[in-house]
């Protein structure tokens, strides 16, 4: 598939973000709690990704803030006003869905006008905002085609065109790229991120994909078991996990046995500072991410004999994963100069980095 | 395996023959001129002729009785089965199994059986709507069910209806414009299907009607008949044929306005 490039920007409406309050969201189906007391502040204009694994909530939360979904207790502020008991149709939202939901009956300059003629908007004007919308995701001369003629990305940038043609005060993305091929999700992803950013509008973008939440979003929550671990910069949570699942969660990690001492994660004698809540003395798993360990010589200090078990090469580097003399398995990014053989003898050291423990035995 | 081509034409054939041998040997006796042997024209002309209009009234009103039942049992399909259909599908999917279990008890019924349900029924409908013919429709919505359902339900599975009401919802249209600008356009194959094969059923329906005591198209044909074979015949032949056109054209009429080929 070709990708237009978008050739103009929908007029923005400066300060046309809404801020959004989820406060004590709870939602149960049957005995299972799906939200569980969410709690979630975003500024207007802000890019948040709600993050985590299959069933942990994030959709529930998405579908919660849309209307989709009734919730139990708790409040939905949009702009400062509850709007829990609003149906969807009156939250002043835009959505796009992660199944292609583009109406098959209607050209795509119609799908775009839809949400214009539900608002009674007269007709010229409404064919000439919808044109802009199209424009503004690169697809001006598709107006007069059917969804089945389009690509899986060119629908989803008509969806978009089609949320944000109303302008609303809040566009929520529901895994929008799942379903696309790994390029287009990336260009379109970028795409997502300039358009939301231009037109300034509140956007939540659920994902499973930790690299996606991390490139696109302002602030990542990662979520589990309907609740929220921890929100914060992509940074943040990559660089200061509160918690072994959020570390293993975010980014890559082995998880390596060590002990708690005095505060300290000991690994193979190199002590590493412990992040998040202290923990008592004793044994633990710490996570080591691959940026921290590095190839190194015998005579170093703290090397770590190890083995080679498997080696990928990823374009511009190499992950390798080395048998270290307990069993476990460590993984390490490397030069793709450096190419390991399977069964190679090699030595490590980590650097000392701050990591995550979780409880051992 | 796929069959060959010889093979599809040779089931092809033989199906069309055995469907065909009696419809052939039906339009043949209309032409028929009694026991002599001979063929002729009668029949047809007769049907025009001045004084056919008189002969025949009884016949004309059991057509025009069965077109509004048929009128009547399709508006039953619409307005009752088709919203519930829907609401089952996007809000109580667990009943679906239920209401697909309903839709289908009809067709193990035989309709004798269903009559005999339906007799003391029809006493209290009688009371408070009258005897009108019409009335036989709520019956025959019953009849229908089955053939209703399948088409109609055969469309839903085939759309993604859910996400298509839940994006007709974000974009701020209400469950009635969702169901007007979003669903109906793209159910209306099965819809079509639907209300064809009611139009179809109604047609060909005799013995309720006969039971009942009401007059419709079938049961008029049996008292023609005993009186003019041939007239009886040249109506059945031509209620098949509209019945047929009807069945055709649930595959042309179905088709949306898509432009280009699919991908």
């Amino acid at each position: 598939m070709t990708l237009t490039a978008p050739t103009r920007t929908m007029t923005a409406e400066p300060g046309s973000g809404a801020t959004v309050e989820l406060r004590g969201v709870i939602k149960n189906y049957g005995s299972t709690q799906a939200l569980s007391g969410i709690d979630l502040v975003m500024e207007p204009g802000e890019f948040i990704a709600l993050l985590g694994p299959s069933g942990c909530g994030k959709t529930t939360a998405l579908r919660a803030l849309s209307g989709l979904e009734t919730i139990d207790s708790g409040s939905i502020l949009i702009d400062g006003v509850d709007v829990a008991s609003t149906p969807t149709n009156k939250r002043d939202i835009g959505m796009v869905f992660q199944s292609y939901s583009l109406f098959p009956h209607m050209t795509v300059i119609e799908n775009v006008e839809f949400g214009l003629r539900m608002r009674k908007v007269a007709k010229a004007e409404r064919r000439e905002r919808a044109a802009e919308a199209l424009e503004m995701v690169g697809l001006g001369a598709h107006g007069a085609r059917f969804a089945h003629q389009l690509s899986g990305g060119q629908q989803q940038r008509v969806a978009l065109a089609r949320a944000l043609v109303t302008r609303p005060r809040v566009l929520l993305l529901d895994e929008p790229l799942s379903a696309l091929d790994a390029k287009v999700r990336v260009q379109l992803r970028e795409e997502i991120r300039r358009i939301t950013r231009d037109l300034g509008i509140t956007t939540v973008f659920v994902t499973h994909d930790q690299e996606e939440a991390l490139a696109i979003a302002d602030r990542v929550a990662v979520m589990r078991a309907g609740r929220i671990e921890q929100i914060g910069t992509p940074r943040e949570l990559y660089a200061t996990p509160v918690n072994p699942f959020v570390a293993d969660f975010v980014g890559l990690t082995s998880r390596i046995p060590g002990e708690v001492v005095d505060g300290e994660v000991v690994v193979y004698g190199i002590a590493l500072p412990l992040l998040g809540e202290p923990q008592p003395d004793g044994p633990v798993f710490a996570l080591i991410r691959p940026e921290d360990v590095a190839l190194a010589t015998a005579h170093m200090e703290g090397a770590i004999p190890a083995s080679v078990f498997a080696s990928s090469f990823l374009g511009s580097l190499r992950r390798t994963e080395f048998v270290l003399p307990d069993g476990s398995v460590i993984a390490v990014q490397h030069d793709v100069n450096d190419a390991p053989e399977v069964g190679d003898a090699a030595f490590l050291r980590l650097r000392k980095a701050p990591v995550a423990a979780s409880p051992r035995g | 395996m796929k069959p060959s081509n010889l093979t599809r034409w040779i089931i092809l054939g033989v199906v069309g023959l055995v469907f065909a041998f009696p419809i052939l040997a039906m339009v043949e006796f209309t032409f028929r001129d009694g026991l002599s042997g001979a063929h002729t024209l009668d029949h047809w002309t007769g049907l025009f002729s001045e004084d056919a209009a008189r002969t025949y009234r009884n016949l004309f009103t059991a057509i025009g009785n069965s077109l509004l039942l048929a009128v009547v049992t399709v508006g039953i399909v619409l307005v009752i089965l088709l919203p519930t259909m829907i609401l089952v599908h996007l809000q109580f999917p667990r009943l679906k199994r239920v209401l697909e279990f309903i839709c289908i008890i009809p067709i193990t019924v035989p309709a004798i059986v269903l009559v005999v349900g339906l007799a003391p029924v029809y006493g209290v409908v009688v009371k408070v709507f009258g005897g009108s013919v019409w009335t036989l429709a709520f019956a025959y919505g019953i009849t229908v069910l089955p053939y209703a359902y399948r088409a109609i339900q055969s469309n839903l599975d085939a759309v993604d209806v859910v996400t298509l009401s839940e994006a007709g919802r974000t974009l701020r249209a209400d469950w009635g414009r969702v169901l007007w600008f979003v669903l109906l356009p793209n159910l209306k194959r099965g819809v079509l299907a639907a209300s064809f094969i009611s139009v179809a059923v109604v047609l060909g329906e005799f013995t309720i009607a006969s039971l009942l005591n009401r007059v419709n198209l079938q049961t008029a044909l049996l008292q023609v008949s005993q009186s003019d074979p041939y007239v009886a015949i040249i109506f059945a032949l031509l209620a098949l044929l509209f019945a047929f056109v009807l069945l055709l054209s649930i595959g042309r009429l179905g088709r949306t306005r898509r432009t280009g080929s699919e991908s």
